[in-house]
Formats: structure tokens, sequence, C-alpha cells
């Protein structure tokens, strides 16, 4: 039996606009194990970074309710030295984009070291830099010792996202979070950054939280996966499951509208309208709704659950069963690839 | 970071170039010669004429400037005609009064400007930061001489805390402990009051700078290591908002010499800003091309220092 | 002769040092290329960062300096043709990547639609504003959003002024620079879409930079890899992406994720062959200096760079 390592229930976080509350992230409920690659799939907007920043407790002005407990210990509303003793030392974080998320003015090495200086204060300097030396080495860096006293604007960008990683992982985590981690990169060095870290969860037994918007790096990393839409998970399924079935109307939608390097398709699928933004969050209702009114309303939930269709695949609301792309677009459904 | 000094140093030389031109141009467009307060009226004009022919004011303009930057270099500015002492002379015991001056108001700006500025932008948008930006916009809108007329009114007429001229009191001797306290005593209101109102822009750039760099990924990054709010600010946020403070630090000299014009006549302070208003009103024109040529290679020295501090510690110019 | 032909097409930027800023080096962002494009059809320009696709793309259009080599549009040079006014500069128009920041927040969509219609052509408020008004519903826009600001829109539908005004002038050639790597794949599929629309009917030729290969294989009929400023492919979408032969392409088309959850594994063995291949064929590809050769054709419309035979 797989060892559940995190655990997010009913999850809601929000942020305060004039005087109201807007939830970025709603009703959550989700599984990370150890040793398991859970993906987390969206467009932008559809709350799959903060959803990620509140597992990190990086938020600092935003309201949460609900649970997240890491190792059967709730972390919502920990006091910041217990948060900060987790951080970086029990859970890892690698940012989405490597030009900004290293300090420009301090050394290569002195960014790692700070990550094991802060949880291991018994290593003396050298052994420290022996460590990050052995890091820079790890994460496939040529010349350890010389970029050990490089600054980040003296390395290429598949570089800087490996000192990312290295610093992310100085401390083993058990649970790494992955902010669209290769996102600013180039294919090759995508694949390579990718490979690091399967290979890093192998070596660790680590839970990893893979925050992307790439249907192809989902099914090249993840173990399960998770469709966000507007703040709410609508389908949770295994990822084979998931690409082959997928039952969701968004999941599918998503599915079809993606240009697909493997095989040729006359038309992408387009979704009707725009993603809402935070302020425009449908609040109740099945929040798809909106993009495809050519289903009945009657198909919808008034307050729409997950559903667990098969064991360990969920759908949120009941229309999935009435879906059907629209007529004229003559569009084949998607089957996944077989 | 040698290459680059070297290169900043390099463009100096047209700028020492252009300055001294704007100022032979102006010294010779000035009413009246070196001659016509030295002469006896009784002479001879046509003697006069004759020395000013001997003296070469009638060569052509480029020779007039050689000879003139010929003495320049040679550290020799004329002669003041009110004190009939040389400007040089006149000036060396000015210079050493404005530099202590520039130095305690310098510290004092910095010393009020920093822990007010940090506060401000840690805690941006709370009473504190309201209040602190709201003292930074008075010292903004208040003009310095109302400003510093009225602190020498409060403190130097109505309270007596301090002496309300000169730079030192009558009688001391120099080198003696009671010597070099009367100079500080003296000079602490001036710099003072200069240093309440010009904290403005230290203040308002350190705070928005510190807001942006709160935001920035590797503030998330840092956080996301574990390490505690202190150290988030200590370690990532000051040290980098501080860069473009000192990096703004040469400049402020230039503002500085600006403010002492004004401070130095108030306070009836014998600097260098006090020696050139009056020989302004009084038409001293050699001392007043001596004072000007000084202030501008000042500034220049000022953005020089500026630009070479950056390059030392921000490592994107120094490796360059 | 082609619709558009580029020449051994050079750009090089100087790289100033010393203690005066002289020119030291050169950077060669684009070293030789030529390749000519088809009327009618979409040509796609792949590479990865400073592999100099947008270089090439600018050169073009005039926005860098050109070095060296020749470009022809419809038969006749327009290298470094510069002129506002000139015809060339109304025929070929740019679509640029970032919806966000190419369009100036100031301006109204009206304005911003209208300032090529105003550089070229005299026309009345009047005249203008119906011209406007059936662009922006060319591109699938209310009429009636002319007077909005941009930061009304989406990135999808600013996008789409974008392409408004790129084709405001009915212009026969159009370069798109990464014109959806900015957008979310929803947003990136309508624009897709819509540019086959428009392409067919305007008759649009498009030049199609982008680094993202999905997108460059359901969007072109010919293709061209770069790399360090040189091709080292070009051929049809199914020779590339088929029986791609040059190792470096070999090499990027492996490293595409596969959409197939169940190849996971069958793609790993691949892509460590592929990359045992390319470390131990590199030298058989790159010269010296690690650029590659000039190309030379294996089919009719398949150009390889290989080095010379013997």
């Amino acid at each position: 039996m797989a060892e559940k390592l995190l655990e997010i229930k009913n999850l809601k976080t929000s942020f305060r606009i004039k005087d109201d509350y807007f939830a970025a992230v709603d009703d959550v409920s989700l599984t990370v194990n150890k040793n398991e690659v859970l993906a987390i799939v969206g467009e932008s907007g559809c709350g799959k970074s903060a959803l990620a920043f509140s597992i990190m407790g990086l938020h600092t002005r935003a309201k949460m309710e609900g649970n997240i407990s890491f190792k059967g210990e709730n972390i919502v509303g920990i006091s910041p030295s217990k948060l900060n003793k987790l951080r970086g030392k029990n859970m890892g974080m690698i940012f989405q984009d490597p030009l900004t998320a290293l300090n420009p003015l301090m050394e290569i090495g002195d960014q790692i070291g700070e990550a094991l200086l802060l949880h291991n204060k018994e290593l003396s300097k050298t052994q420290r830099k022996e460590k990050v030396i052995k890091l820079l080495n790890k994460v496939g860096i040529p010349r350890p010792e010389y970029v050990y006293e490089q600054f980040p604007h003296e390395l290429s960008g598949g570089m800087r996202q490996r000192v990312v990683i290295a610093t992310a992982i100085a401390n083993e985590p058990e649970l790494l979070i992955a902010d669209e981690p290769t996102t600013a990169l180039d294919v090759t060095i995508q694949s390579q950054i990718l490979d690091l870290i399967k290979d890093l969860k192998e070596d660790m037994d680590s839970g990893i939280v893979l925050i992307t918007h790439d249907l192809g790096v989902v099914a090249e990393m993840a173990d399960r996966v998770a469709v966000m839409y507007a703040g709410q998970i609508v389908e949770i399924a295994d990822v084979t499951t998931l690409f082959e079935e997928p039952l969701h109307p968004y999941t599918r939608s998503l599915f079809n509208s993606v240009p697909n390097a493997k095989e040729a398709q006359d038309r992408l699928h387009v979704i009707q309208g725009i993603v809402p933004s935070l302020q425009n969050l449908p609040r109740i209702g099945c929040r798809f709704a909106p993009r495809m009114p050519w289903i009945d309303g009657e198909a919808h939930e008034e307050h729409p659950e997950m559903h667990e269709v098969k064991p360990g695949h969920y759908v949120r609301c009941s229309c999935y069963k009435h879906f059907h792309f629209p007529e004229e677009s003559k569009e084949e459904e998607h089957h996944g690839v077989s | 970071m040698w290459k680059f000094s070297l290169r900043r140093i390099l463009i100096m030389i047209p700028q020492l170039f252009v300055l001294s031109v704007l100022l032979f141009v102006l010294a010779k467009m000035m009413p009246g010669d070196a001659l016509s307060g030295m002469i006896d009226p009784n002479v001879d004009p046509e003697r006069i004429e004759e020395l000013r022919n001997q003296l070469g004011f009638y060569d052509p303009w480029h020779v007039q400037y050689a000879s003139w930057v010929g003495d320049l270099l040679k550290g020799d500015l004329g002669t003041s005609f009110r004190f009939k002492m040389p400007v040089t002379e006149l000036m060396g015991q000015r210079i050493v009064n404005s530099f202590w001056l520039s130095l305690a108001t310098l510290i004092l700006t910095y010393l009020i400007a920093i822990p007010l500025g940090i506060t401000s932008g840690r805690f941006n948008d709370t009473l504190r930061d309201q209040l602190i930006t709201g003292y930074s916009y008075v010292g903004f809108a208040t003009p310095l001489f109302i400003f510093a007329l009225v602190m020498l009114w409060l403190f130097g007429f109505h309270l007596q805390w301090f002496p309300t001229s000169g730079s030192v009191a009558p009688g001391s001797v120099p080198g003696t402990f009671e010597y070099v306290m009367s100079k500080l005593y003296h000079l602490l209101l001036p710099a003072l009051s200069m240093a309440l109102i010009s904290t403005y822009s230290t203040i308002q750039y350190l705070r928005n700078e510190i807001v942006d760099t709160k935001q920035k990924d590797f503030i998330l990054m840092a956080r996301s290591k574990g390490a505690s709010e202190s150290r988030v600010y200590n370690r990532h946020i000051f040290r980098n908002s501080l860069l473009p403070i000192a990096a703004f630090f040469g400049y402020e000299i230039t503002l500085l010499i600006g403010g002492s014009i004004f401070i130095e006549n108030i306070f009836g302070y014998p600097g260098m800003g006090q020696l050139l208003l009056e020989s302004i009103s009084q038409r001293d024109y050699s001392v007043v091309v001596g004072t000007t040529l000084l202030f501008g290679i000042a500034s220049i020295l000022g953005a020089l220092l500026s630009d070479i501090i950056l390059s030392i510690i921000d490592p994107r110019i120094r490796i360059k | 002769m082609g619709f558009l032909k580029v020449e051994d097409l050079k750009v090089h930027f100087p790289i100033k040092g010393g203690i005066f800023g002289r020119t030291v080096d050169h950077v060669k962002a684009v070293d030789g290329v030529s390749f000519s494009l088809e009327k009618g059809k979409t040509y796609g320009l792949v590479g990865e960062s400073g592999s100099g696709k947008s270089t090439t793309g600018r050169a073009i259009i005039g926005l860098n300096h050109i070095t060296g080599g020749n470009v022809f549009f419809e038969d006749k040079e327009i290298t470094g043709v510069r002129k506002a006014k000139s015809d060339i500069r109304k025929d070929i128009q740019m679509i640029f990547q970032d919806p966000y920041s190419s369009l100036n927040p100031k301006k109204r969509v009206l304005d911003i639609v209208a300032e090529p219609l105003r550089n070229f052509e005299n026309l009345s408020r009047k005249e203008e504003r119906v011209r406007v008004q059936e662009l922006l519903e060319l591109v699938g826009l209310s009429p009636e959003s002319i007077l909005k600001y941009p930061h009304e829109f989406s990135g999808g539908q600013r996008q789409r002024i974008g392409v408004a005004r790129a084709v405001a002038l009915k212009p026969k050639l159009i370069i798109a620079d990464e014109p959806v790597s900015a957008l979310d794949v929803s947003v990136q599929a309508q624009v897709l879409n819509f540019m086959n629309e428009i392409q067919k009917e305007l008759d649009l030729t498009y030049m199609f930079i982008s680094h993202d290969l999905g997108v460059i294989k359901h969007m072109c009929d010919q293709i061209g890899i770069m790399y360090k400023g040189r091709f080292v492919e070009e051929g049809t979408a199914t020779e590339i992406f088929e029986n791609p032969q040059h190792i470096y392409t070999k090499r990027l088309v492996a490293a595409i994720p596969d959409i197939d959850p169940r190849k996971r594994e069958e793609m790993k063995k691949f892509r460590a062959e592929v990359n045992t291949e390319y470390e131990q064929a590199y030298n058989d590809y790159f010269n010296e200096e690690g650029l590659a050769y000039s190309l030379k054709p294996i089919s009719e419309t398949h150009l390889v760079a290989l080095p010379e035979k013997g």
C-alpha cells in the first residue's frame, strides 16, 4: 500500500480584493503518496500555482481554510518558525523561471549553501561547500568548483534551472513541488531536466507535485493527474486512464485543442469564451457550464461534487454524462493515442 | 572592473574640458578684468593699455585659454580683489569647512533615511509607512532656506542650543580637543537642517526598492528554503535594495553642493557656498570662477564615484 | 523563382570590447542561410533559443541590419529595404510574440489597427472606421470594440488585434514570430485555427517562427531547422518528423514529450539511443567550430547539412 505523504482536504485559498475575498483555490482535496508524481494541469489563472504556493505556505496575504496535512500533521496556520523547519528540509520547491528565481547578487554556491545552512547547523563551511559541489554534480552541472563561485547571470537558462533544482533538493525533501519547471526552457533541455527530476524521485523516494500546462510533460512524468479549472479540481485519475478515457468536458476539450507533433489534426478544438478572471468566477453551479452553452442546463448539478466513477477516477459534476462536442465543428472525439 | 573604471575615468576628460571652456567663456564675458580694480585710477590709461598688452589680454582666445588652463594646472586661479590674496589660498580654508559640513550632512542623512526607508518598505501600507512617507513628502515640499531659517530661529536664537554663526568659537586654539568639539558643535545645526530636508529621495527610493524586491521570485525561493523573515530581509531584500542607494551616493554630493550654498549663507558658516555667494554680490570674479570650477569638478567626481561604487558591488557590471 | 527567396543571408552583431568600446568580434546570429517560400504555403522556422530564427525573420522585414546575402520578394531584391513607404513594407507584415507588449496600451483599437492604413492609404475618417470594423469582424472581434483599449481584451483577442493590424494592408506575406507562445493552449487553438482560415481567405503566405514543434507540425508545409545561425535540415513536415536525417533534428524530434503515457519506457530508451548517437556522431555532423555544414539535397524537397564527401 502506498504511503500517504500529503493530504489536502477542502482547501480554500482566498485573496482580498477591495472589500471582498475571492477564492483562487476552492474546495481542493487530493493526496500525494511517496515515490509518486501527481501532475496538476490547467491553464493560466486556474489556480494551480496558487495551490502550490498554498502547500508551501508562500502566500503572505491570503486567507486559507481547510486542511493540508503533511505526514499526518496539519500545516495550515502553523507558526512561521515551525513552517520554516519544514520548508527547504522536508519540502522543496522548484520555481518556474530560472532567470528570476536566483538572487542576482549572490554566488551560486552561497545560494545552494543557504538551504543547507538553515537546516543543518553542524556542517562546517568546508563540509557545506563539499556538499554543494556534490549537489551541482548531481544535477549535471559541469565544472562545479568553478560554477560555485559564479553569479546567476553568468549561467545559461538550463544551467540556472539546474541550480534551482539543486537548491530544492539540497536536504533531500520528501515532498518536491515543481511549478512549471521546464516551461521557460528549450525542448532538449526540458527532456534533460525532466529526466533529472525522475531520477531524483527514484533516488529519494519523494512525492512530487508537478504543476504544468503541457500535456506532453504530464504524459511523460505523471503517475496520477488532477485537472484544474477555475480554482477547482474537475477530474483526477491515474495517467493512462485520464489520457485514454477523459470524462470531464474541460479535460476532453483541452485534449482536443492541443496541436500534436505525433499525429495530424485538421482543425483544433476551440473552447468557447474565455477563462474567467478571479473576480468573475462563477460561484454557484458548474463552473465550466458557461463555456459549453449547447449542453442543456439540466445536465449540471446545482452544487457540483466529485464523483468516483471508477476506483481512483473522480469527476466533478454529472454533466460529463451528457457532454458532446458541438455539431458544427464535426470533431472526432479524442480517445487518446491507441 | 579595472577596465570599466579606466574607461569611466577617460570619459571624464571631455567632461572636464567642456567645464573649463564654459568657465573660461563666462569669465571672459564678465565686465572688467584683473587690472580694473587693482590699479590706481591716476595711472595713465596708456600705461594700462600697455600692461594689458603685456599680460596678453589681446591675444587670440585660444592662446588666452591655453595660458589660463596652464595657470589652473599650476594651481593659480588668480587673485581675489576683495581679499587681495590668491584665490587658491582663500579657498583652502573654506574647502576644509565645507568638507566637514558635507560629511556631517551625509552621515546624518543616511542615519535618518536608511532606518526610515527600511521600515517604510518592510511594513508598506501600514500606519508606520504612511507616517514616514508623510514626513518625507513634507521634507520634499518645504523649501530648504525657509526650513533652515526656522531651525536657526528655533534652536539658535529662541532656545539658544546652538551657535548662530561661524565655524568655530573665537579664540579656540587649533589642535586642542575644545577646538574640535567647537567645530563639531558649529556644524551640527546646519548639517541637521539640511539632512532633515534632503532625506526625501533616499527614503522614498529605498522604500520603493524594498517593496519591489519583496515581490521577486528569488525572495519566494529564499522563503521556500526555510529562511526566516528576518533572514529573508537581512540577507536578500535589504542587501539588494541598498545597492542602488550606495550607487546614488556620488550624486548625493552634487545635491549637497546646491544645498550648501543656502545653508552656509543662512548659518553664516564660512565655507565654499558662502564664499561663492559673497563673491557674486561683491563682483569678485576670479573667486566666482574658482569656486564654480571646484563645484563642477566635485560633481563630476561624484558621478564617477557613483559609477565605480556600482561596478564594485554589482557583479553584473563587475565581471564585464 | 520563388515567392520569397533568401540567399546566403548573414546577420552579424558586433561585440564591443576594450577600453574604447571598439568592435572586437562578431556574433554570427545568422550565418549564411538560404531558403525560399512558396506562395500560399506556410514555411516553418524552428530552432532553440539563440539559433537565429527570429533574427532571420526580422532581417527579412528590415528590422535587423543585414551583413551579407540577398533577399528577393516576387523577383525583386528587397535586401535591406527600409523605406517606410515602399510597397515591400506593405506586402510583408509581422506578427509578434507577446500580445501584451506589442500593442500600445494608450491607443484605442481603432488607432492601432488603422495605423498602417494611415501610413499608406489616404482614407477619410469614415472610410477608415469602416475598414477597421471590417478587419475586426474578419478576425472575429465585434466591430463595436474599436473604441476599447488593449487591456480590455484577453491574450487571444489581443493577438487577433495584432493580426488585424498585420492584414490591414492586404499583405502577401506574414512573418509570425512565436505568435502563440505566450498563450494558453485553448487560446492558442483559437489563434492557430483563425490563422489557417484567413490564410485561405486572403491567399496569404506565412513564415512561422517557433520553438514549439507541435505547433510547427500542425501549421507548416515546409520546415527549416536552425542551429547556431545555420540550417541543419530542411524538408516537408513529414520528412522532418518521420524521417529526420541530421543528428540534431533527430535529437530535437526525440525530445518532444510523447502524449501517450503507455509509451514512456519506449521513449526513454529511444531518447537514450538518440543521445548516444548524438554524442558519438557529433564530429561527423558539425565542423571544428561546432557549426553545421552547408545543406545537401537528399531528395527533391529534403536537404540535410552534411560534410563534403571524401
